[in-house]
């Protein structure tokens, strides 16, 4: 180690926090992986360094890429530090049976191959404690209703980046009502052409104009899905 | 002074500028005037239907007729209903690569491999600036497959013909990992589309 890097083992956890939080605002992902073995090293339970270090270090860029502080590159840098971090964490969380609190299929919607915005909202949700079945690129109808029917999600996410492919959001909504399976789900869409408008255009229950959005928009509309079903929240 | 009531204001992405004067000069349109936004506009396309609004709020009443040339640029449709509360039309299409290269030939290019990153001559011109310091790609080569991994191609759809130009963009497309083609163009539906309104200016 260099005489000018910090040793992060040296920090107590209230300093490490607040340094994995500056870690992954930086993109730091060695560091990132090196401050989630040291946590769990020190005994804490993997959903609190989920939650604690990751989740609330990623909110935090979500904040400043909002607000214009940070731009698309440093929240990839950002998202690819957390997902370092969940690489050590996701088979911990799996062998201690950490309770999900909703299940997601979602994909890029067919004839759209971007997806950087899709697995950031993708993590994020993972991170809150969603089952995320993530489709990836290009997907068509069938293999969402397809996906639908095997995995009985709570949520179908889908996804566009161009003015050209988010119309086929329509065609999947269409698709679920023609079966009579829409209300089955609850339907979020995003991508940076659309906004709320489109959304209820295309009869959708939710458009998101972030992952933050999104998260929080999943745990409240799942919630009151299962409030109103008399289900166990 | 009075206003130039006879002639046409193009409002256009500075992209095109080049490409404007271009259509302008080989046409004779010598009554259409070129207003210029920002090229780097491209890279943040939230913020053109304000820009674009700005610009028209001034322009009409100063003249006859005004036209957007913009796509709709990854604008969600947002530029449409600026335009449309102006009673002002824009360029077809979703991009400029789309009326560069014709509505049909796009489609089919995209349809027959969704993974295609495009650029023109003004975009090969300006790779550097544009898409590869745009994207943070100087300080970040790392994050080139985050943003290109799904792509396949980079299909250069060219305005003019110029040996260099496909040269840069055969560089651009191995910066990037991606397959390269070419496909000269020309000025496609800009150019059709600028004749057409033009003409309906009075002399």
């Amino acid at each position: 180690m260099a005489d000018d890097e910090l040793d992060l083992n040296s920090l107590s956890d209230a300093d490490l926090l607040p340094q994995m939080h500056d870690d992954l605002y930086d993109g730091m992902a060695d560091e990132i992986v090196e401050g989630t073995r040291i946590l769990l090293d020190r005994g804490w339970d993997p959903q609190a360094v989920l939650n604690e270090a990751l989740v609330e270090g990623m909110r935090i860029v979500g904040i400043d890429f909002r607000d214009g502080i940070l731009f698309v590159p440093e929240v990839l840098l950002a998202a690819n530090s957390m997902k370092a971090g969940m690489e050590v964490l996701r088979p911990l969380l799996v062998e201690t049976g950490a309770k999900t609190i909703g299940k997601v299929v979602i994909g890029t919607v067919k004839g759209d191959i971007h997806d950087i915005g899709k697995n950031l909202v993708a993590m994020m949700l993972e991170g809150a404690g969603f089952e995320v079945i993530n489709l990836g690129i290009n997907t068509d109808a069938e293999e969402f209703i397809a996906a639908l029917e095997e995995h009985k999600p709570d949520i179908l996410g889908m996804s566009a980046l161009l003015t050209t492919t988010m119309p086929y959001m329509k065609v999947v909504v269409d698709s679920l009502k023609e079966r009579n399976i829409r209300d089955d789900y609850i339907v979020m869409v995003g991508g940076a052409p659309l906004n709320e408008e489109f959304g209820m255009a295309i009869g959708a229950d939710a458009y998101c104009r972030d992952a933050a959005v999104a998260t929080e928009t999943a745990e409240a509309l799942v919630l009151a899905r299962r409030l109103t079903s008399g289900e166990d929240p | 002074m009075s206003p130039p009531r006879d002639r046409l204001l193009v409002i256009a992405c500075g992209a095109l500028a080049k490409e404007l004067f271009d259509v302008i000069r080989l046409n004779s349109l010598d009554w259409v005037d070129v207003e210029c936004l920002p090229a780097r506009l491209h890279n943040t396309p939230d913020l053109i239907p304000a820009a674009v609004a700005q610009r028209l709020d001034s322009a009409l009443g100063r003249y006859l007729e005004v036209f957007v040339g913009y796509a709709d640029c990854g604008t969600g449709g947002t530029l449409d209903r600026v335009l449309e509360a102006r009673r002002v039309e824009r360029l077809p299409g979703a991009h400029c690569y789309e009326f560069f290269a014709t509505s049909d030939v796009f489609a089919a290019i995209h349809d027959k491999e969704p993974g295609t990153f495009y650029l023109t001559d003004f975009l090969v011109k300006h790779f550097d600036r544009l898409v590869w310091k745009g994207l943070g790609l100087d300080r970040w080569p790392q994050l080139r497959d985050d943003y290109f991994g799904n792509y396949e191609s980079l299909v250069y759809l060219s305005q003019i013909e110029s040996p260099q130009l496909v040269e840069r963009a055969r560089a651009a497309a191995s910066r990037l990992g991606l397959d390269f083609e070419h496909r000269p163009v020309g000025y496609g539906d800009l150019a059709t589309t600028l004749v057409e309104v033009a003409s309906r200016v009075p002399a």
